[in-house]
């Protein structure tokens, strides 16, 4: 191939030169180039190597559709693998680079690999992965993982940067009444006559200038501007570089908006991607159509690509793609192309693969003085690098017979077209075969939604305008306007009909005919997966991995189907067609993620204590959403020093700690004693006012749902707390269960959890802290303030502030709650009364540790598949009402004795630790599923030694005494433990009683 | 995206809305044996065509709502709030 700029023509600008770098090397191209074509204008051919045969590969296409110029794109952490060439638009400084080669494209030591080809036909993966019998090679999972290596290594795609993504991305949202996919000869006309009707009309294309087809039609430049400038005068929002890759339901789509891709030194403030969402009421698309190729041999050599494709680089881009050029079609679309070519310069030869063509066609070939042979077609590429000459073929009644050779650098191949229907597919319309046109058509919509143009089947731009107007009109009338009437032409367009042709070979010639160039699947592939016995086309495609390659089968698709239903005895139609999915070209996870990335992942909620906690030296971790201090580290301490030392403090003095995560809830009304009573296991009917306490709440299946304590403030008011994983979860159940199944409950709930702060004040000492700062201290006194008593008070300075007399920790503790404001002051007096008095903060692994100690049950329990038996809470089941879960708690496996039941755990060996986690099994049995379960594990300052909580069938009675395995194979091994009462601290509760 | 008009708050992406269940179901009371509890909560049709099915609008007003959706097309054909005295008062008001 011998490929050079022409001196003027194109859309290119020869006054700017661009500098860019092609695997090492300087080379230069204009604005309005892509990669694709200024490495093309250079006479560049082997551009990438392919996926399985490391064949050369060079241009096949200039768009969307390429299969072979894959490149990477950028260095470092921009390096962008299995970037298309033909759409990469150039900027100064780009840098390029071959993939999937080694030391480059051009030089490939690995392309031997096409001498192993065996290796790589259809279903070796599967074949390998089954296992083939041990006496064999290759037996099992353990071989597979070592070709698995080999074949990686050897097999591949181009290398994405492991190093983090440096660009930012955006989402956007968007509004429109007509969405217009595409901006070719259709798509123009139906934004025009759309927003003519009144509508607010947005367009998208993913080509960084407007006018689809238009741009590689010489004769249509004014055509072209008078249609852009008449949407600007119209008020059409335009997008260029704009993909819309998915249509979803309710007239959604999304897109892809590529905004600093081309450009050499973005400004920082631009994400490299955005990517939209768009609520369109109608949407056009005038998405286009596809040129295939043609199976012949060698059919993937640099030097064969589209027919369209030569044209395109022709009249946009100012290059003759070849001297000597072969121009293989089997319909009309190639002749234009064909005698433009010849009249630039090349010595151009048409084979038609029809015997006759009308006039008018030929006409245009013979006028601009092509060759011209009817009844042929091409039969085998010639060239390694590039092709020099092809082998012919000659129409032999419904066959070919080979039929001599021509010289030539170029061969330009139409098999016909396919309209992207691509996003229809995504809307489950199936696409119907057309056997006159040769192609799949989308099919009817029954939503808001028209395709138009080349997309609907129609072949030459008139019809595309008229089409257009159609779709607009369509889309007025949908939505209450009206627009001038116009007649919708029929689909098709050629003077001559296509021979449908789909592969060429002759008796008794082996040919490698590529299908899906992008993943190396050959005719032969297709044929072996029909020989073993493979009739679905779903089935075929992942037996090949024919079009699942990221192209998604564009250009071999047709083909493909075309072979299986051959070799079936089939019509295409009865061999199927496969279904499109988003995205119609990749997107990046990067655009996807948009800036829900690091810190922005999810939402970060902090208590208002959050910066005192900080300014305390706490140390922060993640309990949901929420960031809840962990530890409070003094000079020097580690984090197990820390929270054993507060633990201790906690159990010998007095401790504070941050418990604004919980979640709260306000139950008020004339009926919220009666929700609470059917909510919650344990009886609450009959709850003093000034009162709390600890309730269990079941799922409607007798599971567990969640647990908090209740505090009782007036006759119609309660303060609900539960834990900080299931607030949400609690507020939706309490919401549905009022409105959708106990309507005649006079209660409303309200969320408070951001309203009031909360700081737990625990140890011996608390009540002493609590008199320092309340108003009037005879409040705190034991008479006035029982266990379990509420009190609703003045802090001294005047705060508000509600307080239970409630233990999470087994000693003698208060829960103080002040509206959110006064948060800072409250620590700030608590902490000073606590402080003189040797007192402590502490964090979330202390009261882990307090609570494990006196095996009070969290969220790391209550997962969900745990009975209140099971827990070893059954006691706080009412016999004397019935409540959620009542009926269904103890049915059938339910009420087994030998369910798994909560246990304390500790090391046989008081000197040994072990992990949450860890299965629990019966000496001498360790396997399977074991007996049982380790949920916390922590070092108990109380009893000098590392302790647990877990399940162990029929709880921890008849384990009294055995040894049992903590079986921890990734990590420990196993650790010799015994089975003890989960209340291993304080098991009467005398502490908290106070 | 389904697009769910809320009665209180307009046209809403579905991400808005967390869904509930079944919306013909009638729990059985708290006392009912745990035969009827079972059959109301584990013997579930799957309904090919239009479903009741509820609904909670959880990120805007928090009204769970009662809807009937084409388990095949996503289309919505009736909204309205689940509470029958919400829904009987809403259209009252109009
Ligand atoms: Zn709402």
């Amino acid at each position: 191939m011998s490929a050079r700029r022409l001196q003027s023509g194109g859309l290119i600008d020869r006054t700017q030169t661009l500098r860019f770098k092609w695997d090492g090397r300087d080379m230069t191209g204009f604005a309005g180039d892509t990669l694709a074509s200024a490495l093309l204008a250079s006479n560049e051919r082997v551009l990438a190597r392919s996926f399985k045969y490391h064949r050369p590969r060079g241009i096949m296409s200039a768009g969307v559709e390429e299969s072979g110029a894959l490149v990477t794109v950028g260095t470092g952490d921009r390096r962008d693998p299995n970037v298309r060439a033909t759409t990469q638009e150039l900027y100064g400084g780009l840098v390029a680079n071959g993939q999937n080669a080694w030391p480059s494209v051009r030089h490939d030591v690995s392309a031997v690999n096409g001498l192993f080809g065996r290796f790589f036909a259809a279903g070796f993966y599967y074949k390998t992965f089954m296992g083939i019998p041990p006496f064999e090679w290759g037996s099992g999972t353990g071989m597979w993982m070592q070709y698995e290596k080999i074949i990686r290594r050897a097999a591949g795609m181009g290398e994405a940067s492991r190093a983090p993504d440096p660009d930012r991305y955006e989402h956007g949202h968007t509004h429109c009444d007509v969405l217009v996919v595409g901006s070719g000869p259709a798509g123009l006309a139906a934004a025009h006559t759309a927003a003519e009707a009144g509508l607010e009309v947005l367009l998208v294309e993913q080509d960084c200038e407007l006018g689809g087809a238009y741009l590689s039609e010489p004769g249509a430049v004014e055509e072209r501007q008078n249609a852009i400038k008449a949407l600007n005068d119209a008020g059409v929002r335009i997008m260029t570089r704009t993909t819309a890759f998915g249509l979803y339901d309710y007239s959604v789509a999304g897109l892809l908006e590529r905004v600093t891709d081309h450009l050499s030194a973005p400004s920082e403030h631009l994400p490299r991607q955005r990517f939209w969402t768009v609520r369109a009421r109608y949407t056009v698309v005038a998405s286009g159509a596809l040129e295939r190729s043609i199976a012949f041999g060698d059919n993937d050599r640099p030097g064969v690509m589209t027919a369209a494709a030569g044209r395109t680089y022709l009249n946009r881009y100012g290059i003759l793609p070849g001297s000597k050029v072969i121009v293989a079609t089997t319909n009309d679309s190639a002749y234009t192309g064909a005698a433009e070519l010849c009249r630039a310069g090349a010595a151009v030869t048409v084979l038609d693969a029809r015997r006759s063509v009308d006039n008018s066609v030929l006409d245009l070939a013979r006028n601009a003085g092509t060759g011209l042979r009817l009844g042929a077609a091409p039969l085998r590429a010639i060239g390694g690098k590039g092709v020099y000459s092809l082998d012919l073929a000659a129409s032999d009644g419904d066959g070919w017979r080979a039929d001599g050779s021509e010289n030539c650098d170029l061969v330009l191949v139409s098999g016909g077209w396919s309209p992207v229907v691509n996003l229809s597919s995504h809307r489950g319309a199936k696409p119907v075969w057309d056997a006159e046109n040769a192609c799949f058509m989308p099919a009817a919509s029954d939503e808001p939604l028209t395709m138009a143009g080349s997309a609907a089947g129609i072949w030459n731009t008139k019809g595309c305008i008229a089409s257009g107007q159609v779709a607009g009109a369509h889309a007025a009338k949908a939505l209450g306007k009206s627009a001038p009437a116009a007649s919708a032409p029929s689909a098709g367009g050629w003077a001559s009909p296509i021979r449908p042709v789909y592969e060429v070979t002759v008796p008794r010639k082996k040919l490698k005919s590529f299908v899906d160039p992008q993943h190396d699947v050959t005719t032969s592939d297709v044929r072996l997966a029909h020989r073993e016995g493979y009739v679905s086309v779903e089935h075929l495609k992942r037996y090949t991995t024919l079009g699942m390659a990221t192209d998604q089968g564009k250009m071999g698709n047709i083909i493909g189907l075309a072979l299986m239903a051959d070799a079936l005895g089939k019509d295409i139609p009865e061999v199927g067609t496969t279904t499109f999915r988003p995205p119609y070209t990749p997107i990046s996870i990067g655009a996807l993620s948009g800036s829900s990335v690091g810190a922005h992942f999810r939402p970060l909620r902090r208590t208002p204590m959050h910066d005192w906690n900080l300014e305390q030296n706490g140390t922060m971790t993640e309990a949901g959403l929420w960031q809840r201090p962990w530890y409070f580290a003094r000079a020097g301490e580690t984090i197990t020093e820390a929270y054993i030392r507060e633990t201790d403090t906690v159990r010998k003095t007095v401790g504070l700690c941050d418990v604004t995560s919980l979640g709260k809830i306000a139950v008020q009304g004339p009926d919220a004693t009666e929700l609470l009573n059917r909510v919650y296991t344990n009886p609450f009917a009959k709850l003093a006012i000034g009162k709390a306490r600890y309730g269990i709440m079941l799922r409607d299946d007798g599971m567990v749902m969640d647990d908090g304590t209740t505090w009782r403030l007036s006759d119609t008011d309660y303060f609900m707390t539960t834990t900080t994983a299931h607030a949400a979860k609690v507020m939706v159940w309490l919401e549905e269960l009022l409105q959708t199944r106990w309507t005649d409950l006079k209660v409303h709930v309200t969320t408070v959890s951001e309203q009031w702060a909360g700081c737990a004040v625990a140890g011996p000492k608390c009540r002493e802290v609590l008199e320092a700062c309340v108003a009037d201290k005879t409040v705190m006194s034991s008479e006035a303030f029982p266990f379990m008593g509420v009190i609703e008070t003045t802090l001294k300075g005047g705060m508000p502030c509600r307080i239970a007399r409630i233990s999470f920790s087994g000693e003698m503790a208060y829960e103080a709650y002040v509206p959110s404001d006064y948060a800072m002051p409250l620590m700030e007096m608590l902490w000073k009364a606590a402080e003189a008095r040797d007192g402590c903060l502490y964090g979330t692994e202390a009261l882990g540790a307090l609570r494990i100690e006196k095996g009070h049950v969290t969220g790391a329990e209550l997962d969900g598949r745990v009975t209140i038996d099971d827990a070893g809470l059954g006691k706080m089941a009412s016999p004397k009402k019935s409540f959620i879960g009542s009926a269904m708690r103890s049915r059938g496996d339910m009420g087994r004795e030998d369910r798994p039941r909560l246990v304390g755990i500790f090391p046989k060996n008081r000197t040994q630790s072990f992990n949450a986690g860890s299965i629990l099994c019966a000496e001498g049995k360790v396997e399977g599923l074991g007996e049982g379960w380790i949920t916390a594990v922590t070092h108990s300052p109380e009893l000098g030694h590392w302790i647990g909580l877990g399940f162990i069938s029929s709880g921890y009675e008849p384990w009294a005494g055995k040894t049992v395995i903590a079986a921890d194979p990734v990590r420990k091994g196993n650790i010799e433990v015994e089975i003890v009462s989960p209340h291993m601290v304080d098991p009467s509760g005398e502490r908290m009683h106070g | 995206m389904i697009r769910i008009p809320c009665p209180f708050c307009g046209e809403r992406d579905h991400s808005e809305f967390g869904y509930g269940g079944d919306g013909t179901i009638v729990y059985p009371a708290l006392d009912a044996p745990a035969e009827e509890w079972v059959e109301a909560i584990f013997e579930r049709e799957n309904i090919c065509g239009v479903q009741s099915e509820t609904w909670q609008h959880v990120n805007g007003c928090r009204m769970w709502l009662l809807i009937e959706r084409n388990t095949m097309t996503h289309e919505i054909q009736s909204v309205r709030p689940a509470h029958e005295g919400v829904a009987k008062a809403l259209e009252e008001s109009k």
